[in-house]
């Protein structure tokens, strides 16, 4: 058997010099950037010598502080890329009318859709949304770390893992043709033998692995970790809609994973269960695909409306209203996402009352977040509304919402959805939905949180030109496609006959490059606000005149979080605590025990990664070795007994009395 | 939105209501937020200030209240319109003041979506078209849709909402034309690299027009055969229309059961066999078929085993 053995098939697998395409000018000219600033980067950072730094403070860290940081990190450049895709096809579809086939042929336009779509979801609203828990969650119940710190860092690597593939596919063969669910048969190996479906199997299923442990870390973190006195009707909104969200990972990402392996067992096995012949069935998969899409678009928004609850609040300086019902409602919308799965294909003929059922379903999901938008309404109302920037992005948030719920809950009237499906309107329904509310939601967040993070306030003039900018660029790119979708025009389209719409996809294109304003002054921002970062200092750890209790704690917290854990008597336990006249206790520190960084997490990821690469392209042997390599480090990390460490009561007691001098000296 | 058939017409009248219905509370929460915005900002100090105030019963009722009457009304406008207008029931009205005529049967069209191109067949006329459809006004139609390969979404918007193409699967759709006209119809549903060309043209003709339209195609029509289809079936973009006058039949039964290529069992004989229970894989494997025959007769099982 081994006369026929080709030793260059085995070594590398389909990768031929052709895999790479510099007959591409727009991707050689990307890749020639890319390159560049990455070996500049490198460069300041070898001549820096951050090397070590970067290592041992950094990539190897377990402190969930510095793990949300890394994330949001990853979800800002991915979203860079996420939002290059998306202006490029607004481009494409500007121009591509009277015969022109506009500048991206087919076969780059259908990956450039595709992957805007995965990115966005997977690799910019995903690790956005679990850096914002990450960082917030331990602090706001009293904890000094999630429950499983290490795996924390290994979920974070994971994720970054699949953003890596993805991006290779970019120069490195090509990512898939499909759309970003990868509906089959599409997806099946007859009708894309290429690699970019596999591309997209393995980011996923790599990227899967840390959003699964990162939400079983988050889960136990909040169940088992809160401080004293803070039971499950005190913990704060942002802590209960983490919890749901988490509660809906757990459940939902094992079905994405599943659907996945059965998807490659058809790609790389042959078996037939969603082929069109041999039994198979690509109805199957599209159930299964949206059993896990529908709660992942609630796992995106639900820690968000936490956001706009802790931000109403705070900035209307006033409890939130009707905290029960807030928190009902988020359970409620938590169950009721496994229910209505089936509203995102009513048109594959399902029968009237299987359709109703659904179609109802998913409007009683409307009553609970109606609920919510009047709680916040409440909260302002008979308070004192400072308009800072987060408090601009929830109102912004609250208008912009509200609109996108109303086109949901017309999308899941069945007959109504046989007109308005594909089409133009739902992209804008859920654009409409994802920027107005995760995306606003997440520059609330991070505007609120930063000074807590890193210890100044974010430089509120270009914030606001970032919100501005957003928003404005938010209504002129989508509502003309609102406009579009109900003249009956199809998603994914490459070109266009009918010349009277080419108006309508000009003033989109406009509203996206206000988008592109809007995260150039929120980059802007990011280096102004550093750069003015003496003038912007909070000294006091609680900027805003905060509630929860991440705001007793100092600007940046230390490494344990709380030098003593606190006790909780109300839901805003911080707001109670100042008007109890807290004081902090200045003396009887002791020793904190404390995890201890590792880098088994980014090694296994970068292995996983090799692994994931060599599956792509058929390298059996290097799969091989990197397989059984993966397996060896995970179990040669379970022989490192050198976890913990302990910081001194000394140490404690040094970062405590440098707190307390920096309170006394600004009052 | 311009729609000239009565289904679609529903369609339209459905949407604006339910945006109606939704408007009444989406109105005021958006007025509201800026009403409330304003007036209690931090500068005014006319406005009450309560910090405390976090709950009032009646308030709390009503803003559950609002949403659910509302979703009420909604979802029963929901029940009864997605039963009215299921595109599977059979019409029985032509548009809002006419029924359909007693003994007035639906013009059935046979729907193929094939890679990147619409093969539509007339079972009663024993015509085929390639990327164009026609049919006479005021006659309902009930189309059988079915697909070579990828799914895809026919949809004529000016006639009625669109429905799935699938592979081995046959959905129906139920519409009548009102207007005469030429109309756009598409495939709505992604479906690979010739997705956007994959366009054709309704004609919604009058009776006589309809007449001479089909024996035109009669006249000028080649000849669909088993091996023409399978040309046809390779992947192609931007096929200009072409008219059949004659079709081979049982060609359409072929397509959806996926057995068009010479000696290939048919599906639903593959399921009629796996009814049985029977463990052997002759669907799979190089055992005896021959075309026309059930597969039990294939295997020398009488007819009869059947029932």
């Amino acid at each position: 058997m081994f006369d026929q053995l080709d030793l260059t098939k085995l070594v590398f697998g389909r990768l031929t010099w052709e895999s790479f395409p510099y007959h591409e000018p727009i991707l050689v000219a990307t890749f020639v950037a890319v390159a560049l600033g990455g070996l500049a980067l490198l460069a300041l950072v070898t001549r820096y010598r951050l090397w070590g730094y970067l290592w041992n403070e950094w990539f190897t860290t377990i402190d969930h502080k510095k793990i949300g940081i890394m994330y949001m990190i990853l979800g800002i450049i991915m979203l860079l890329r996420g939002f290059a895709d998306a202006i490029m096809m607004r481009i494409q579809q500007a121009i591509a009318f009277n015969g022109s086939e506009g500048y991206l042929p087919p076969e780059h336009y259908d990956q450039i859709f595709t992957a805007h779509g995965v990115i966005m979801i997977f690799f910019v609203a995903m690790p956005l949304v679990t850096g914002l828990m990450n960082y917030v969650v331990p602090l706001q119940i009293g904890a000094r770390d999630v429950a499983f710190p290490f795996l924390n860092n290994f979920s974070f690597w994971m994720t970054t893992s699949g953003a890596v593939l993805v991006m290779m596919s970019l120069f490195v063969g090509e990512f898939a043709k499909t759309g970003w669910l990868a509906y089959p048969p599409l997806s099946g190996i007859l009708q894309s033998p290429d690699v970019g479906v596999d591309y997209y199997i393995w980011s996923l299923q790599i990227a899967g692995v840390g959003t699964l442990l990162s939400g079983v870390n988050l889960l136990v973190t909040i169940v088992k970790m809160r401080a004293p006195g803070m039971n499950m009707m005190k913990m704060p909104v942002f802590t209960w809609t983490s919890l749901c969200t988490n509660v809906l990972i757990v459940a939902a990402f094992p079905v994405l994973t599943a659907v996945l392996v059965l998807l490659s067992l058809d790609r790389y096995l042959g078996t037939a269960f969603f082929s069109n012949d041999l039994g198979g069935n690509s109805m199957m998969y599209i159930n299964l695909i949206w059993i896990w899409g529908h709660p992942e678009v609630y796992i995106l928004i639900l820690p968000l409306f936490g956001v706009f609850s802790e931000v109403v609040s705070t900035y209307s300086s006033k409890r939130l209203f009707g905290y029960a019902s807030m928190v009902y409602a988020t359970v409620v919308i938590t169950v009721l996402s496994y229910l209505v799965w089936l509203h995102h294909f009513f048109t594959m003929g399902s029968g009237a009352s299987v359709n109703s059922f659904f179609g109802i379903t998913t409007m009683i999901i409307s009553i609970p977040t109606g609920a919510k938008i009047f709680n916040w309404l409440f909260t302002m109302y008979r308070g004192r509304i400072k308009f800072d920037v987060p408090m601009l992005w929830t109102l912004g948030f609250m208008v912009t919402f509200v609109i996108g719920g109303m086109t949901g809950v017309l999308l899941a009237v069945p007959p109504a959805d046989f007109v308005l499906h594909n089409s133009l309107f739902l992209i804008a329904h859920f654009h409409n939905v994802i920027i107005g509310g995760v995306l606003f939601g997440l520059f609330a967040g991070i505007t609120y949180w930063y000074p807590k993070a890193f210890g100044y306030k974010l430089d509120p003039f270009w914030g606001k030109c970032s919100f501005w900018f957003w928003l404005i660029g938010f209504y002129m790119a989508f509502m003309p496609l609102y406009v579009l979708g109900l003249m009956g025009v199809t998603r994914r389209m490459n070109h266009f006959d009918d010349p009277s719409l080419q108006i309508w996809f000009q003033i989109a294109a406009l509203g996206a490059f206000l988008i592109a304003l809007g995260i150039a002054c929120f980059l802007i921002q990011l280096v102004v606000s550093y750069r003015r970062r003496e003038s912007l200092r909070d000294t006091t750890g609680d900027p805003w005149n905060g509630r929860t209790l991440e705001w007793s704690t100092s600007s940046p917290p230390p490494a344990y979080n709380f030098a003593f854990t606190p006790q909780v008597h109300d839901t805003d336990a911080w707001w109670q605590m100042k008007q109890h006249g807290f004081q902090r206790p200045e003396d009887g520190y002791q020793a904190i025990h404390m995890p201890k960084n590792t880098g088994a997490g980014i090694i296994l990821a970068g292995i996983s990664t090799v692994l994931g690469f060599s599956l792509i392209w058929h390298m059996w042997l290097l799969s091989g070795v990197a397989f059984v390599a993966l397996l060896a480090v995970a179990i040669g990390h379970t022989f490192n007994y050198k976890r913990d460490y302990y910081i001194p009561a000394e140490e404690v007691e040094r970062v405590e009395a440098e707190r307390t001098r920096m309170l006394a000296d600004n009052v | 939105m311009s729609p000239s058939g009565d289904v679609a017409v529903q369609q339209r009248d459905l949407i604006l209501w339910s945006t109606f219905l939704m408007l009444l509370v989406i109105v005021p929460v958006i007025v509201l937020t800026f009403v409330f915005a304003w007036r209690y900002r931090a500068g005014n100090n006319d406005a009450d200030y309560d910090p405390e105030w976090d709950h009032s019963t009646v308030l709390e009722l009503l803003i559950w209240a609002v949403p659910l009457l509302i979703i009420i009304a909604l979802g029963a406008m929901t029940w009864v319109s997605t039963h009215q207008l299921d595109p599977y029931r059979p019409l029985d009205r032509i548009d809002a003041q006419r029924q359909v005529p007693a003994g007035m049967e639906p013009l059935v069209i046979e729907v193929v979506a094939m890679d990147w191109k619409w093969l539509f067949l007339y079972p009663e006329q024993g015509i085929a078209t390639l990327n164009e459809v026609a049919a006479p006004v005021d006659r309902p139609i009930r189309f059988k849709i079915t697909s070579t390969t990828m799914m895809n979404s026919f949809f004529i918007p000016a006639l009625a909402g669109q429905i799935y193409a699938m592979a081995g699967m046959e959905t129906k759709l139920h519409a009548v034309i009102n207007k005469e006209g030429v109309y756009e119809g598409f495939s709505a549903n992604y479906s690979g690299a010739g997705f956007s060309d994959m366009r054709f043209k309704f004609h919604g003709l009058s009776e006589s027009d309809f007449n001479d339209w089909v024996a035109k195609v009669h006249a000028d029509g080649g000849a669909l055969s088993r091996d023409a289809y399978r040309q046809l079936e390779q992947p192609s973009q931007n096929e200009p229309v072409q008219l059949y006058g004659e079709v081979e039949p049982g060609l359409y039964e072929a397509i959806l059961n996926r057995c068009v290529e010479p000696g290939s069992l048919c599906m639903k004989d593959m399921m009629a066999i796996d009814m049985l229970g029977s463990q052997n894989m002759c669907g799979i494997g190089d055992g005896p078929r021959t075309l026309g025959k059930t597969p039990l007769e294939t295997l020398g099982a009488p007819r009869s085993a059947l029932n």
